[in-house]
C-alpha cells in the first residue's frame, strides 16, 4: 500500500480499503468529480417537493387539533402524529442514505466535499416536523453545486426553507414594510449575521452592515409553495452593505448582494483557510492556504478550480495524521473496514440503525444533524477526543463489530487492510497479543491511527 | 478523580504486568487539593419540557385555583405556607422542607415571551441571555461563563452529566462530561494493550486513561445498592446519574449540571407528571443522602425550566405552554422553608395575556444571587458577563 493511496483514502475519502476502480491520485479524482454523480441516483436523497403535501397536512392537522371539538381534535391529532412519523421516517432514510453513499462511492471525495459544504451551511431542524429539511437542503442546494461557482451554492442555500427557518429569516419583517407597519413587526438579524460571519466574509463588517443586510434580506420567506420573495415584507431600500448600495426591493437585488459577498476577497481567504483546516490540518500550512485563496480569487470562486488546487498542492499530501476522524467518518470507516456496503446499511432495521450507528454517534459527541450552533461541528481534534467520547469509541470498537458481522475478520488482516501505510509499530505489536478476536478487532478500530486522518 | 481504582483493577494481572510497557505510562493524578471555587457545591437541573409550577407548588388557598383546574386540584398534598401546598407526589420531600433545606420560587421566568417554543425557551434559559429571542451569537451557556471568570479551573471542577448535552455548561471553560450509559467492559489485557497503542499520542493517551478510569470508578463503587424497592428501571437510571454526580461532588467537583425530561404535560397531567416528579424527588433525596450532612450543608441545587404552563387546565386534563413558572431549590446551604417570589395572584386581570401566570421575577436573578452568595462573584460580572443585561434586584437572602 503506497502512502499516497493511504492519504487519498484517509484525507479525501472514507478510509481503506478503497472500492474497486476508486481514483487515488489528483487527475483521476478530479475526473471523477467532473463525471456524473452516480451515488445521487443509486441512493436518491429526499426532495422538498415530495414532502410539501405531508408538511401541509401536519400543519393543518395541528391547527385543527388545537381548535376543534374533542372528537375531531382527537382524530386530527392522530393524523398529525402519522404525518410527523412519516417525516421522521424520511429523516432516518436520509441518514442511512448518507452512510450508504459514503460506503459505496468510488469517488468518496465527492461525498466528503458534500459533507464539508453541508457543515459550512449548517442547518438544524427546529421541530420534529422540520426534521427532514436539513437533508433536503443538502440534496438540493449543496450537492449539485460542489463543482460549480460558490455564488450559485450560496444563493441556493440562502433561499432554501431549511435555512430560512433555521436562522429565523421567515420571522423577519421590514419595520417600514406594508406587513411590518400593519403588524408592528421588525427585523431579525440572525441570518444576516451568520451570512456575513459564517457563510461568506468572516470578518471586516460592522453591526451596521449586519442590520443593513437584515433589512436587505427581508422579503425572503417561505410561502405556501416554498421559498418566495414577498415585497410586502421587504424593507423599502436602499441598503448599504460593505460599502455597496443596493436599490430595489426585489429578489434580484438580494441575489446581487449574495453574488457580491461570494466574490468578496475576504470570502476567498475565509473559505480557503476553512477548506485547508477541514481536509488537511487543524493548523494548516500557510502556503497551502495562500494557494487555495489564489485559486479562489483567480477563478472567481469556481469550486472545481479550488478543489483542483487543493488536490495538487504538495502540502496536501504526505503522511501527517493531525486531525481526528469525526464520529460520522469513524463509523463509516469502521463499517467499510468490516466489509459492510451501502446495501447492508439500507437493509438495516430502523431500530438497529439507531442502536448501532445513531446513538453511538451521539455518545461520541455528534448527534445526527444537530450541531450546537450555526457554526457547525468543531474541526479541532481536541473537541472529538475527550474522555467520554473516547469511552464511546472504545466501547463501539470492542462491542459493535461482532453485532455487525459474523465471523469477525482476522484482526491482523483487518489491520493491514484498513490502515495501509498508517499502521504503526505499537498497534502491530499489540493486536496479536489480544486475548480474543473481539478485542483484537476493537484495538484496531480504537487505535490512534484509525481515529485520525 | 481517583486513578487508584483504575490501578486496582489491573493488579489481577500482576504476573504479566511487570514486564509490560504500560507500567511506565500510567500517571497517577494526585489531586493538588486546591479548589478554585471554594467549598460550595452548585447543582443545576434543567427540567425540559416546561414544568408546571402551579402543579408543583399549588396555590390551594385561592378559591380561584380549583375553578381553573377542576381535575388538577384534586388530591391535595401537604400544606407548605397555609396558602401553597406541595404536589402530593412529593410528600417525601417534607422532612427537607421542615429542615429548611427545600424552597421554591413562584411566578418566575426567563425574559422569553409569547412564542412559547420549547426549543427557543430552553436556548434562552441555558444561554442566559436577556433577549426574548435566541441569540445565535451566544454559543456558550451561563454556567460556563461563570466558570470562565475563575482562574486555575480544571476540567474536573465542573461536570455536565447525562445523555442530553447540557448547553448551559458548554463553552470555553474546561468542563467534563459523563454519560451514564457508557460502560467500558474491558479485559485487563485489553486495558494494557490500549495503553500500549496510545502511548505515543498524547491526546489519545490522556483521553483514554480518563475514559477508562471514569467508568471504572462508577462500576467498582456502586454496582450494588442501586435497586430500591419498587423502583422502575428509569428511576434506577436517575439514581445512577445522581450517584455519579454525588461521587464527583464529594471530591474536587464544585459544579454539576444535568437535565430531567418529560414535563410537557398537555394531556392527563395528573398521571403524566407523576414520573417526572418522582424522578425529581429521587434526585433531591438521594443527593442529600449520598453527599452526607457536611457536603449537603454546602450544597445548593437549583431546578429550573424554560417556562410555565397555562393557569387553566385544557380540554384534555392537561395544560398548555405558558409563561410564569416555578423553581425548586434544595440543599443545606439554602435558607429554605419558604415560597419565594412576588405572588401575582390568579385573578384573570392579573394573568399574563389573560392566560398565564404573570412572571414577577427573572429566573436568572435567582441563579445570580446563588452564585454571588456561594462564590462571592462581583455583581457587575454577573449582570454583564454571566447574564448580560440582567438586573439582579434586591438580595433575596437565599443562603442559610
Amino acid at each position: 500500500m503506497t502512502q499516497d493511496k493511504t492519504t487519498a483514502a484517509f484525507r479525501f475519502g472514507y478510509g481503506l480499503p478503497l472500492p474497486a476502480l476508486a481514483p487515488a491520485e489528483p487527475a483521476s479524482m478530479l475526473a471523477a468529480l467532473r463525471g456524473p454523480d452516480t451515488m445521487a441516483t443509486t441512493y436518491p436523497g429526499p426532495r422538498l417537493d415530495d414532502l410539501t403535501e405531508t408538511l401541509a397536512r401536519a400543519d393543518s392537522m395541528l391547527r385543527t387539533s388545537r381548535r376543534a371539538e374533542t372528537a375531531e381534535a382527537n382524530a386530527a391529532r392522530q393524523d398529525y402524529r402519522q404525518a410527523i412519523a412519516q417525516l421522521e421516517g424520511v429523516t432516518l432514510m436520509a441518514a442511512k442514505t448518507t452512510f450508504a453513499r459514503a460506503l459505496d462511492a468510488t469517488d468518496g471525495f465527492r461525498e466528503r466535499l458534500v459533507q464539508f459544504w453541508a457543515d459550512h451551511f449548517t442547518t438544524v431542524a427546529r421541530s420534529r416536523r422540520d426534521s427532514p429539511l436539513p437533508a433536503t437542503m443538502v440534496e438540493e442546494a449543496i450537492r449539485p453545486y460542489i463543482t460549480d461557482r460558490f455564488a450559485d451554492m450560496l444563493k441556493a442555500v440562502i433561499q432554501h426553507p431549511a435555512m430560512l427557518g433555521y436562522l429565523d429569516q421567515s420571522r423577519s419583517f421590514g419595520p417600514n414594510s406594508r406587513i411590518g407597519q400593519r403588524r408592528t413587526k421588525g427585523l431579525n438579524e440572525n441570518l444576516a449575521r451568520e451570512l456575513l460571519e459564517l457563510h461568506t466574509v468572516g470578518s471586516g463588517y460592522t453591526q451596521d452592515d449586519v442590520t443593513q443586510m437584515a433589512a436587505l434580506l427581508t422579503g425572503l420567506t417561505v410561502g405556501k409553495k416554498g421559498p418566495t420573495f414577498d415585497a410586502r415584507r421587504a424593507e423599502p431600500g436602499p441598503e448599504t452593505v460593505l460599502g455597496t448600495v443596493y436599490e430595489g426591493d426585489t429578489l434580484a437585488t438580494v441575489l446581487k448582494a449574495l453574488d457580491d459577498l461570494a466574490e468578496n476577497p475576504s470570502t476567498a481567504a475565509h473559505l480557503a483557510r476553512k477548506l485547508a483546516i477541514h481536509f488537511v490540518s487543524d493548523q494548516p500550512n500557510p502556503d497551502l492556504v495562500q494557494a487555495l485563496t489564489d485559486a479562489w480569487r483567480i477563478s472567481g470562486g469556481d469550486l472545481l478550480a479550488v478543489t483542483e488546487s487543493l488536490l495538487t498542492q504538495p502540502a496536501a499530501w504526505g503522511k501527517m495524521q493531525e486531525k481526528a476522524r469525526q464520529p460520522f467518518d469513524f463509523i463509516a470507516a469502521a463499517l467499510r473496514a468490516l466489509g459492510l456496503d451501502g446495501a447492508d446499511v439500507m437493509r438495516m432495521a430502523d431500530d438497529v440503525f439507531r442502536e448501532v450507528i445513531l446513538q453511538p454517534m451521539a455518545a461520541m459527541g455528534q448527534p445526527w444533524q444537530s450541531p450546537p450552533g450555526p457554526d457547525g461541528w468543531s474541526e479541532m481534534a481536541e473537541a472529538w477526543i475527550t474522555p467520554e467520547t473516547m469511552a464511546a469509541r472504545i466501547t463501539w470498537a470492542m462491542d459493535m463489530p461482532q453485532r455487525l458481522i459474523t465471523p469477525l475478520p482476522d484482526p491482523t488482516a483487518l489491520m493491514t487492510r484498513c490502515l495501509g501505510a498508517h499502521l504503526g509499530e505499537r498497534l502491530a505489536w499489540a493486536v496479536p497479543k489480544s486475548e480474543n478476536i473481539r478485542e483484537a478487532v476493537g484495538l484496531v478500530l480504537a487505535s490512534p491511527e484509525f481515529n485520525r486522518r | 478523580m481517583d486513578r487508584r481504582l483504575f490501578l486496582k483493577g489491573l493488579t489481577g494481572t500482576a504476573c504479566s504486568l511487570a514486564a509490560h510497557p504500560m507500567m511506565t505510562t500510567v500517571t497517577l493524578a494526585a489531586s493538588d487539593g486546591s479548589a478554585p471555587l471554594g467549598d460550595h457545591r452548585l447543582i443545576v437541573v434543567i427540567l425540559r419540557g416546561a414544568m408546571d409550577g402551579l402543579d408543583l407548588v399549588r396555590p390551594s388557598g385561592d378559591p380561584l385555583f380549583a375553578g381553573y383546574r377542576p381535575t388538577l386540584s384534586a388530591n391535595q398534598g401537604p400544606d407548605l405556607t397555609g396558602y401553597f401546598s406541595l404536589n402530593p407526589t412529593l410528600t417525601g420531600l417534607m422532612p427537607l422542607w421542615q429542615a429548611g433545606h427545600l424552597g421554591f420560587v413562584q411566578a418566575t421566568s426567563t425574559p422569553y415571551r409569547d412564542q412559547r417554543s420549547h426549543f427557543d425557551g430552553q436556548d434562552i434559559l441555558e444561554a442566559g441571555t436577556g433577549l426574548d429571542v435566541p441569540n445565535a451569537a451566544v454559543r456558550d451557556g451561563w454556567l460556563n461563563r461563570m466558570l470562565q471568570s475563575v482562574p486555575g479551573l480544571r476540567a474536573q471542577t465542573a461536570f455536565a452529566i447525562g445523555t442530553d448535552s447540557a448547553p448551559l455548561l458548554q463553552g470555553p471553560a474546561p468542563v467534563s462530561n459523563w454519560q451514564p450509559d457508557l460502560r467500558l467492559d474491558l479485559s485487563a489485557q485489553s486495558r494494557l494493550l490500549l495503553d500500549h497503542i496510545y502511548h505515543d499520542d498524547a491526546l489519545f493517551r490522556d483521553a483514554a486513561t480518563e475514559a477508562v478510569s471514569l467508568t471504572e470508578s462508577i462500576d467498582l463503587s456502586r454496582m450494588d445498592g442501586m435497586a430500591s424497592p419498587g423502583a422502575g428501571g428509569r428511576l434506577a437510571d436517575i439514581e445512577r446519574l445522581t450517584d455519579f454526580a454525588a461521587d464527583r461532588l464529594r471530591e474536587d467537583t464544585r459544579v454539576a449540571a444535568f437535565s430531567l425530561n418529560g414535563w410537557d404535560t398537555h394531556r392527563n397531567q395528573s398521571g403524566g407528571i407523576t414520573l417526572p416528579l418522582r424522578r425529581l424527588e429521587r434526585v433531591v433525596l438521594r443527593m442529600s443522602e449520598q453527599l452526607g450532612p457536611d457536603i449537603w450543608g454546602k450544597t445548593l441545587l437549583l431546578a429550573m425550566t424554560e417556562f410555565g404552563r397555562t393557569v387553566a387546565e385544557n380540554g384534555t386534563k392537561g395544560t398548555d405552554h405558558g409563561t410564569g413558572g416555578a423553581m425548586l431549590m434544595a440543599g443545606g446551604a439554602l435558607k429554605g422553608g419558604r415560597v419565594m417570589g412576588k405572588w401575582p395572584g390568579l385573578d384573570e386581570s392579573a394573568l399574563y395575556q389573560r392566560r398565564d401566570l404573570m412572571p414577577t421575577s427573572d429566573v436568572r436573578a435567582w441563579a445570580a444571587w446563588a452564585m454571588r452568595g456561594m462564590y462571592g462573584f462581583d455583581r457587575t460580572l454577573l449582570e454583564t458577563n454571566v447574564f448580560p443585561g440582567l438586573s439582579m434586584g434586591d438580595n433575596p437572602g437565599l443562603l442559610a
